[in-house]
């Protein structure tokens, strides 16, 4: 029972860990193709591609493991979460595959390219605000009965998670942004600069709205976030996101290249720790705690031999890819 | 209103809709990777231009193939959640491990040595180059092992327990659940049509060149290499489907029952049913063009050996006989004719006439579709041949699927129909459009300014460059 106690934690840990490392990553993908639209055809919209081109199909992986460890080690969750959420599911996947073709196709064909800039833009705008709303229906709870979804098809359209979604296409419009300030230089990257102070007010406002609509969706977050002795440890992740938003645009303004990117994974790792604050230990909030859905220890054993042994590779290798394609992505490309 | 059956018809054909449009991309990219890193290794060896002139030509149609088969792969592991939330439920505790295995071991290694396999080549020098290509190729392997355990496991699943709510559970050995009784078999079964299905594409594109040009180098070395691989690899994947067969005999009688289109038992002998119409109702082959005791030679290795029919099992647990049936005629039919494609140029090769025989040439250029034909219809032939179940004798697909509102299931398989068709039907035209350049001296890398998406954003000077390079 205790061993089986401490892995199922530790599992939480791995996959919420696989989560950020996806929402970081395809984060300032998604975010570069959200803000597509404004960069100038030409010049700023190529060498924005270019600067992801070589890493995204890596970052993407991260979303296949959130999903597939999710069914591996909690598979009564993830059998009750898809259904519940399965519109969203099945926009955020046709998003994805209109953004992943994009990258390819743009260039095989410059004739309709402006239609797959559009692809790539839309495809990205739509998978990142089905992302957030599949967030947004799962904090506001998921009717289950026995080991079911027991909701109709539509539970998850409310206006919180209207703005859980957006919320997400912001703060990836602002990794977008920051990313492409590092990677960019000359007008491109002054555009960058100006949407990213843009990029962070919005995210800000949709958090802090966030922040404050979610205890009032359930007396349970309330006595989270507001009642002794919580609010001790829960007021921290406040007041530390307000003092990174203060460097943030304070590097913004010093024009800094690498620190605003730095800054704004700090403010996604806070929510993230605002997240983990309302729902511990459900997965499904009020219904299934982590242990009800958790797989059998012998499962358990098996897959963490594996993440063991394979994630400080993948995370080696994914580093060396990084450093190969390291500093600006150039006028005259990669050599 | 549609009904729960009505529900659950949608979301089969939602499944068998994109797996099949998925496993289209994966069974060209694990052969090409390999034969990627095959050429790309042969220049680093010989030093010839005209090799690295070949690995630059396929590469561009490796990225546009690999694109589409990772977005639809993508797709692939939410299915399993989204349409069949009760399977993944009860059988999440085993094979969950495995796909999260397949994440961690292939997709990460293919994903992550993408970017510098395809744009990497003067940023890291030849030698790490060519370890980049065979990561990605050995990924796609990789990948293929376990998702084809996974597979296999739901087809003659060994190695586990029932726990006490209803919840297939790991038992005493993982070995015993990743190697089950039908997935060597149909690993390499299915990695060998991955190869023959790539050395047939291969093939045609050279022999469309060659009907252009015989002259052109690089179409006689590609078409060379295809109809080599064609004439080896043909009559062994001939021998695996006939020991993958059997196996299912052991495992899986009624698929095989199905397949043969025998509705009755034959006690002293089975004949081999080449062709008829297989009339489920009437529980026959109508217009059968049959060869005595053949099927029993075949299964048996006996002319005279007893084979029972479908008439010993209860209605409710027979597969669609006539979709079997077919599609199990399409794939070996389609196998023979490669062998004959194979065998034929061993005859031109011998003569020194493999690059002037016309007639070859067109009938290559004709079954550079066939492999892409064969998988899917081996796999309908595997996955229908096990219903009505999902896990084969334990679960019923009926009680597999989620709990979902048919307007639901209805609107997303309309959308995927709609958006795979338009989205896949243009990258394979793209492809096409690569094909039907002639391979030339001085192909341009996948990471070379302007054609194509590597760092490259054009310098000034190429940024006009060559119309339809790009
Ligand atoms: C990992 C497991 C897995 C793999 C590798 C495949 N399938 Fe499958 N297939 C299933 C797991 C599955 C399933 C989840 O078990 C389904 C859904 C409903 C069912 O009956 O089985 C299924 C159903 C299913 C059906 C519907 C059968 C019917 O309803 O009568 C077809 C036609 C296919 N599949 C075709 C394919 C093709 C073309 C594949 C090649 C890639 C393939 N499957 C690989
Ligand atoms: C239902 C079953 C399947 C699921 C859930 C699935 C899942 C996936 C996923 C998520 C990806 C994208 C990986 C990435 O992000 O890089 C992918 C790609 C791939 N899959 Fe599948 N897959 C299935 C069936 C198959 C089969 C049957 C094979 C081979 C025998 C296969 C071989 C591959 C390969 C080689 C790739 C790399 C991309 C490519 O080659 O086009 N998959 N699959
Ligand atoms: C003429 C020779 C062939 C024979 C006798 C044969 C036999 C078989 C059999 C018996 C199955 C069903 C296995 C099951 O019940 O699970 C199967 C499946 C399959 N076949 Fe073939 N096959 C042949 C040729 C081919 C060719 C040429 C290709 C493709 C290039 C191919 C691709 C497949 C695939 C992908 C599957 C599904 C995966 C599997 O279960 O192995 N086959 N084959």
């Amino acid at each position: 029972m205790d061993v089986n106690f401490d892995l199922t934690v530790v599992w939480a840990f791995i996959i919420a860990f696989g989560i950020f490392a996806y929402v970081v990553m395809d984060g300032f993908d998604l975010g570069i193709g959200i803000l597509f639209p404004s960069f100038k055809v030409g010049e700023g919209r190529n060498r924005a591609m270019n600067s992801i081109a070589p890493v995204w199909d890596g970052n993407e992986t991260w979303l296949v493991l959130g999903g597939g460890g999710l069914f591996a080690a909690f598979p009564l969750a993830y059998a009750v979460i898809l259904p519940a959420t399965y519109p969203l599911i099945v926009a955020m996947l046709l998003g994805l595959v209109f953004r992943g073709v994009a990258f390819e196709f743009r260039w095989r064909d410059p004739r309709h390219r402006p239609f797959w800039d559009l692809a790539f833009a839309s495809g990205s705008f739509v998978a990142a605000l089905t992302q957030g709303m599949t967030l947004g229906a799962i904090l506001q709870g998921i009717e289950v009965s026995g080991r079911a979804y027991a909701g109709s098809w539509w539970d998850w359209l409310t206006p919180y998670t209207l703005l859980t979604g957006l919320g997400v296409v912001a703060g990836y419009a602002l990794l977008g942004a920051t990313w492409l300030i590092w990677k960019l230089d000359g007008p491109p990257q002054d555009h960058a600069y100006k949407v990213a102070r843009r990029a962070a007010v919005a995210t800000l406002v949709l958090l802090v709205a966030v922040s404050l609509y979610t205890p009032l969706l359930d007396e349970d977050y309330w006595r989270r976030w507001f009642e002794m002795p919580s609010v001790l440890f829960a007021a921290q992740v406040p007041l530390l996101t307000a003092i990174l938003a203060y460097l943030l645009f304070r590097a913004l303004a010093r024009r800094h290249e690498a620190t605003p990117f730095w800054i704004s994974l700090g403010i996604f790792l806070l929510g993230m720790a605002g997240l983990g604050v309302s729902m511990w230990p459900y997965v499904v909030p009020d219904q299934i705690t982590i242990w009800d859905a958790a797989a059998p220890e012998r499962s358990q054993v098996f897959m963490l031999v594996g993440v063991a042994l394979t994630l400080p590779l993948i995370i080696a290798y994914t580093g060396w890819a990084y450093w190969v394609f390291r500093g600006k992505v150039g006028h005259e490309g990669y050599h | 209103m549609l009904d729960t059956a009505d529900v659950l018809l949608l979301a089969r054909i939602q499944f068998a809709f994109t797996v099949s449009f998925h496993f289209i991309f994966p069974a060209f990219s694990i052969g090409l990777a390999s034969y990627l890193a095959v050429l790309e290794g042969l220049w680093l060896r010989t030093g010839k231009a005209l090799y690295l002139d070949l690995f630059r030509y396929w590469l561009k149609i490796f990225a546009v193939a690999f694109a589409m088969g990772v977005v639809s792969g993508i797709v692939m592991s939410y299915q399993f959640g989204t349409n069949w939330a009760v399977f993944s439920d009860r059988a999440g505790p085993v094979i969950g491990p495995l796909m999260a295995y397949e994440v961690l071991t292939a997709f990460f290694l293919e994903a992550g040595f993408l970017g510098v396999m395809l744009f990497g080549m003067e940023r890291v020098g030849r030698k790490l180059h060519f370890a980049a290509t065979c990561m990605v190729a050995g990924g796609t392997f990789v990948s293929a092992f376990w998702i084809l355990s996974v597979n296999s496991w739901m087809q003659t699943p060994t190695g586990y327990v029932m726990g006490a709510n209803g919840q297939f559970l790991p038992g005493e050995s993982w070995i015993d659940v990743i190697f089950n009784p039908s997935f060597p078999y149909r690993l390499l079964h299915t990695v060998t049509a991955a190869y023959l299905t790539t050395a047939f594409a291969v093939g045609a594109v050279g022999a469309w060149h060659l009907l252009r040009d015989r002259t052109n180098l690089h179409a006689r070395k590609m078409f060379s290499m295809a109809m080599w691989m064609a004439a080896l690899v043909a009559p062994v994947q001939i021998l695996l489907g006939d020991a993958h067969g059997l196996n299912t005999l052991e495992h899986q009688p009624v698929k095989v029952m199905a397949m043969e289109g025998h509705y009755r038992s034959h006690p002293e002998g089975a004949p081999l049913i080449l062709f008829g119409i297989p009339n489920s109702k009437e529980k026959r082959v109508d217009y059968a063009l049959e060869v005595p005791k053949l099927s029993s030679l075949i299964l048996k290795h006996d002319l005279d050996a007893p084979l029972k029919g479908l008439d010993t099992v209860p209605d409710e647990d027979e597969p669609p006989v006539g979709v079997v049936f077919w599609a199990f005629r399409v794939m070996v039919g389609l196998g023979f004719a490669m062998l004959g494609i194979g065998l034929w140029s061993l005859v031109a090769r011998s003569r020194g006439k493999l690059y002037e025989w016309a007639w070859l040439h067109r009938a290559a250029l004709v079954m550079g579709p066939s492999g892409f034909v064969a998988v899917i219809a081996g796999w309908i032939t595997t996955e229908v041949g096990r219903q009505p179940w999902t896990i084969y004798g334990l679960l019923r697909t009926a009680d597999s699927a989620s709990p979902l509102d048919a307007p639901a299931v209805a609107a997303s398989l309309l959308a995927f129909i709609v958006v795979y068709f338009a989205v896949f039907s243009v990258g394979t035209w793209y492809i096409l459009r690569l094909m039907n350049k002639p391979p030339h001296p001085h192909e341009s890398g996948a990471g070379q300014a302007p054609i194509r998406t590597a760092g490259i954003t054009p310098g000034p000077a190429q940024r006009g460059a060559a119309p339809g390079e790009e």
